[in-house]
């Protein structure tokens, strides 16, 4: 846990220092307490940290909602991201930008891409029905993203001028860079309440090992944690969706990646998969800034590219639990 | 502290408008194992789910004069202890933490930081289940055997005057469930209401000191053994004969169609 944090803490420094102009953590410090000459200092603080600290903000955001959602379904196959979440999440901010509702900075945005992540969140839960199996749960996911995905492209597709789908096939690729303390400012509310919301009901994640009967008879109100978790879910993948575009799969990742250093117990699971979280994204960010190419690559590109492998080998490890079907 | 009273008056609990359970009245009290039989589908499970507020009921179920409708879900979780059927455990957590969870209602969120009377109170449970040995292992590398002493000495670690477990002795081999059935007495010597549903005839004339037959959804018979499990009894809601004999001051009955 510790370690994670100094994890997180170094790779923070090191997402600072990155970039056109390469400067070195020692550099970085000195230019945040403000002993630097002032170019370093207006890189730092103006370009590069709000863009570190929302990367650290989304991931520990994402890391945290994938480990409830993985505790809630009591399956270490969840993740907003396989329930066509952050989809949603993206065609509710695309639907209020193309129809000329809000402009990029205004709080509507997240607020409209909450929406879409709860929607998306409650018809999974609902269609897929109590005690899912992993197999009942995929396929939902997969009908539901793949819906949300095809609202979007009706949205492009119907976009005003070619500069407009531009625009939203870009937002959707999901990115950090040129992000400011605005964007900070409009999506960390929502996401701090929907992480206290999750962390709020950790207690009742571990009962939930027992299942929903079991947990129920310990006084567990399972249908109540249900919409507090779809819910604490939406407002952390909504804001992030809603400043950055989607990304996609931290939340699969960091809960297993934590498992080997702290166990299964899903309630003590959710803080080191936040950390987890926010040090794979910044990770990940430092790299597309490191990665030679002659475009920017786009984070979300890259934590997909990442993610969907794992995801596979996640599958081919609970293969045998996946063939019998009814269990799960 | 006077024995625990559950009284059940007309009783009936409907699933999707179907009427599974109909105007059962049984008054039970504490220091007794109630083995609860009948055939598939005959509603023995709706009893024990509409108990825990699993299930809606019609009717009422008062716990020493109390509805339990009314009781908040804190206080209920506190006096009615639940082993569903399957022994459900979806991680791997030590046996003890799962057994740790029998204190949740009793406000112990987190297992690593029970308080020392919780703690007793879990140590206890396992004793009782004969578990202690298990405490470090993950629950679900145990045998079906092993898995459901650890479910039952999360219920007990409840401690709460009223146990409801629902085929506790489903798929264990003879020896699991004799262990089963002792420890479910020993419960119940100690003052708790045990209700125990079971397809077992012989383990409910051997540990019961009431049984209560269901069938359709009715009462069909309730008393001490030999008389709820009567001749007539077994043949109009069973379909079987019985052979009866006495082993070691126990009554015997192994049906026999």
């Amino acid at each position: 846990m510790a370690a994670l944090a100094l994890l997180c803490a170094g790779l923070f420094l090191v997402s600072l220092g990155i970039g056109p102009v390469a400067l070195s953590p020692a550099e970085v410090i000195r230019a945040l307490v403000g002993a630097a000459g002032d170019p370093a200092r207006v890189i730092v603080l103006e370009i590069r940290l709000p863009r570190a600290l929302l990367g650290v903000a989304i991931g520990a955001t994402l890391g945290l909602s994938g480990a409830a959602m993985q505790g809630l379904l009591r399956n270490p196959l969840a993740a907003p991201s396989l329930f066509g979440a952050p989809q949603a999440a993206a065609f509710g901010a695309v639907a209020t930008l193309s129809l000329g509702l809000a402009d990029a900075l205004s709080y509507a945005l997240p607020v409209a891409a909450i929406t879409g992540a709860f929607l998306s969140v409650f018809l999974l839960v609902v269609v897929a029905g109590r005690g899912a199996g992993l197999v009942l749960l995929i396929l939902s996911g997969l009908a539901v993203s793949s819906l949300a995905g095809a609202a979007t492209a009706l949205a492009m597709n119907l976009a005003p001028n070619p500069f407009a789908a531009l625009e939203i096939a870009f937002w959707l690729l999901g990115s950090l860079e040129d992000r400011s303390m605005r964007h900070l400012a409009m999506a960390l509310p929502f996401m701090l309440a929907g992480s206290a919301l999750l962390v709020s009901q950790r207690h009742a994640f571990r009962a939930l090992t027992l299942g929903e009967d079991a947990a129920t008879s310990l006084g567990i109100h399972v249908g109540r944690l249900r919409l507090l978790v779809i819910g604490g879910v939406a407002l952390g993948v909504g804001a992030s969706v809603a400043v950055t575009g989607t990304i996609t799969f931290i939340g699969l990742i960091a809960p297993h990646l934590c498992r080997p250093l702290v166990g299964y117990d899903p309630a003590r699971l959710l803080l080191p998969s936040a950390l987890a979280g926010a040090a794979l994204l910044t990770c990940a960010d430092i790299a597309t800034r490191i990665i030679p190419s002659t475009t920017d690559i786009k984070v979300g590109v890259l934590t997909a590219l990442i993610g969907v492998p794992f995801f596979l080998f996640l599958i081919v490890r609970e293969r045998r639990r996946l063939g019998v079907g009814a269990l799960g | 502290m006077s024995a625990v009273r559950l009284s059940l008056r007309d009783l009936s609990v409907a699933i999707g408008g179907r009427k599974v359970v109909e105007n059962l009245s049984l008054d039970m009290t504490g220091g007794n194992l109630v083995a609860l039989v009948g055939p598939n589908g005959a509603g023995k499970t709706s009893v024990l789910r509409a108990l825990v507020g699993l299930l809606a009921h019609e009717g009422s179920a008062t716990l020493d004069g109390r509805s339990l409708s009314a009781l908040d879900r804190r206080e209920r979780a506190q006096r009615v202890a639940y082993l569903p059927q399957g022994h459900e455990a979806h991680w791997p957590l030590p046996a003890r933490d799962i057994v740790a969870l029998g204190r949740v209602p009793h406000g112990a969120g987190d297992p690593t930081r029970l308080r020392d009377s919780d703690a007793a109170l879990v140590a206890e449970a396992m004793r009782l289940t004969d578990t202690e040995h298990l405490a470090d292992r993950p629950v679900t590398q145990l045998s079906g055997g092993e898995r459901a002493r650890v479910a039952l000495a999360r219920v007990f670690a409840v401690s709460a005057p009223v146990i409801l477990a629902d085929e506790p002795t489903a798929a264990l081999d003879p020896s699991h469930q004799i262990a089963v059935m002792k420890a479910l007495r020993r419960a119940a010597d100690r003052g708790a209401l045990v209700i125990a549903v079971t397809h077992d005839l012989g383990l409910a004339t051997r540990f019961g000191d009431t049984i209560a037959v269901l069938k359709g959804g009715r009462l069909a018979a309730s008393g001490p053994p030999a008389e709820a499990l009567s001749d007539a009894v077994l043949r109009s809601v069973f379909g079987v004969e019985a052979f009866r004999a006495e082993h070691a001051g126990s009554a015997v009955l192994v049906p026999w169609a």
